[in-house]
């Protein structure tokens, strides 16, 4: 019924540059981005350290961050949620209800993906080049950078799954974010707000275009690492 | 070579982290206070009105957390809000009570509507009395949405039900649907099915994906909705913004504050009515 009328509001947002609208995006990207930086700081190393070590207990690690992929939002956010609450334990820090706790959220539901792929990317990458690492005297964790670097088509996937993760997520932003005009209403918490509200043209136009941004952003990325393979092949 | 390009991509990443940081960075003025408050204040448009009026005045950026009342309740009782500003008197009442909140003082009200399809399978479109009509319909076992979430409208929906005689605890059946979700996800069920749902009046002349529905009863003195305001203990949480809080409430409750709620109208028709000197509101 509406679809007609969802592609004349999305038409209409963009071409509008309505500064409401424009803000809500920047917004969205913001968090997001940043929280897949933050993430990748952390996964990526991290990831690598898992592949190439060995301890007891290390399938156990394994299983869990390949489970923690499939992380509830809607939990994640539960859990900073009580946790930056001002009665919770980061509670002095007053996190809650602000882009930065939703930077958190975003950050914990990346990690797992990305440290899960990078271990998985790294450890097959060792494999495969481990008597040319070990020749040049590559070995043990001074190997790590080498083998990021090899493997970074495969990685950047694995940060773009991660991008995709935050991006379309809505439960957990809205837990810690709090949905506030203006100051932590992303494209996904204006989807459910304008869904509820019965505007359902606007919730739609709204979401073809944040599945436009996703597919560019995507064809970018792309794009880039067909760029980097001419060159660096 | 491979070093080389190894330092050039850690630069970017440090670069890109850099720049996020810096647009991530607070604004200068930081004067701003958090407020829960319910999903029919924000759904109906009001704080659009009210609230670039109240910070032009005051300089007080108001962010609004909309939840349904005993969440805003809940949200205020953990502190993570400075004002909470609902709409069931008895358990604002009791948050003051538990002291939780300083002062509880009348803001506005409007009026509950009882919404249903046009079919009217109940049979009770026009009646004033909300009592017979909620009886009628679990006697004829129509379809009703109920919030289910401790909302301020699911509470005074169980109230009506004491009040229609019927024990809904006990007489719920196929037809009654608790959904657990705010004031537009019911009615946006209410529609898809075809359902009676209680809507403050509010947040049904904002909402657009109406169908079928349209209200059936309205009019009843019992179907009155009271919204309150009240400020977070900073005895209990000491670092609740008592004094800009305060702005707000004494601002609200002000001549024109009172002013710009009754000025706020959706195609002429008012949506809620200033009441903060009414005795006993």
């Amino acid at each position: 019924m509406d679809s007609g009328n969802a592609f004349v509001a999305a038409l209409q947002l963009i071409a509008g540059f309505d500064p409401d609208f424009l803000r809500v995006v920047a917004l969205s990207l913001r968090v997001t981005v940043t929280a897949v930086l933050i993430a990748a700081l952390i996964g990526l190393p991290l990831g690598a350290l898992l592949a190439l070590s060995r301890f007891p207990g290390r399938a156990l690690v394994i299983v869990l961050f390949n489970a923690l992929m499939g992380l509830p939002p809607v939990v994640a956010g539960l859990i900073v949620f009580l946790l930056l609450s001002r009665s919770g334990p980061f509670g002095p820090f007053g996190l809650l209800f602000s882009p930065t706790a939703m930077i958190i959220v975003q950050a914990v539901l990346v990690l797992p993906i990305i440290i899960a792929l990078t271990r998985q990317t790294v450890e097959d990458l060792w494999r495969e080049y481990h008597d040319h690492l070990t020749s040049i005297d590559l070995v043990g964790l001074r190997a790590i950078p080498t083998l990021l670097w090899d493997g970074r088509f495969a990685l950047a996937t694995a940060l773009l799954a991660g991008f995709g993760r935050a991006s379309a997520e809505v439960g957990a932003v809205l837990i810690v974010g709090g949905n506030i005009a203006g100051y932590t209403r992303t494209m996904t918490t204006t989807i459910a707000l304008e869904t509820s509200k019965g505007d359902l043209p606007l919730a739609l136009g709204l979401g073809i275009v944040l599945i436009t941004l996703t597919i560019l952003i995507n064809a970018a990325a792309y794009g880039t690492s067909r760029i980097g393979i001419r060159y660096a092949g | 070579m491979l070093r080389r390009t190894l330092l050039a991509a850690g630069f970017t990443v440090v670069a890109l982290s850099g720049a996020v940081a810096q647009t991530a960075a607070p604004t200068a003025d930081n004067r701003f206070i958090t407020v829960s408050s319910t999903t029919s204040t924000t759904d109906s448009g009001l704080f659009k009105e009210l609230l670039p009026r109240f910070k032009a005045k005051t300089g007080i950026e108001v962010r609004v957390v909309s939840q349904g009342t005993g969440q805003a309740l809940d949200t205020g009782r953990r502190g993570d809000a400075d004002v909470v500003f609902v709409h069931a008197k008895p358990q604002e009442e009791k948050f003051v009570a538990e002291g939780f909140g300083v002062k509880r003082k009348p803001v506005m009200y409007n009026d509950f509507v009882l919404i249903g399809p046009k079919s009217d399978p109940a049979g009770i479109k026009g009646s004033k009395d909300i009592a017979a009509a909620l009886k009628a319909v679990q006697a004829k076992g129509a379809a009703f949405v109920s919030r289910g979430d401790k909302s301020g409208t699911h509470s005074a929906e169980l109230t009506l039900w004491k009040v229609a005689d019927v024990d809904i605890d006990k007489d719920r059946g196929g037809w009654y649907r608790e959904i657990g979700q705010g004031m537009g996800a019911a009615l946006n069920t209410a529609s898809a099915m075809n359902a009676y749902v209680l809507a403050d009046r509010a947040t049904w002349l904002n909402f657009k994906n109406r169908g079928e529905l349209d209200i059936v009863v309205e009019g009843d003195k019992r179907l009155f909705n009271q919204y309150g305001v009240i400020l977070v203990n900073p005895v209990k949480h000491p670092h609740v913004k008592k004094a800009d809080g305060q702005i707000f409430i004494d601002w609200l409750v002000s001549p024109e504050g009172q002013k710009a709620i009754a000025d706020y109208k959706i195609n002429g028709q008012s949506l809620f009515f200033p009441n903060a000197t009414q005795p006993g509101a």
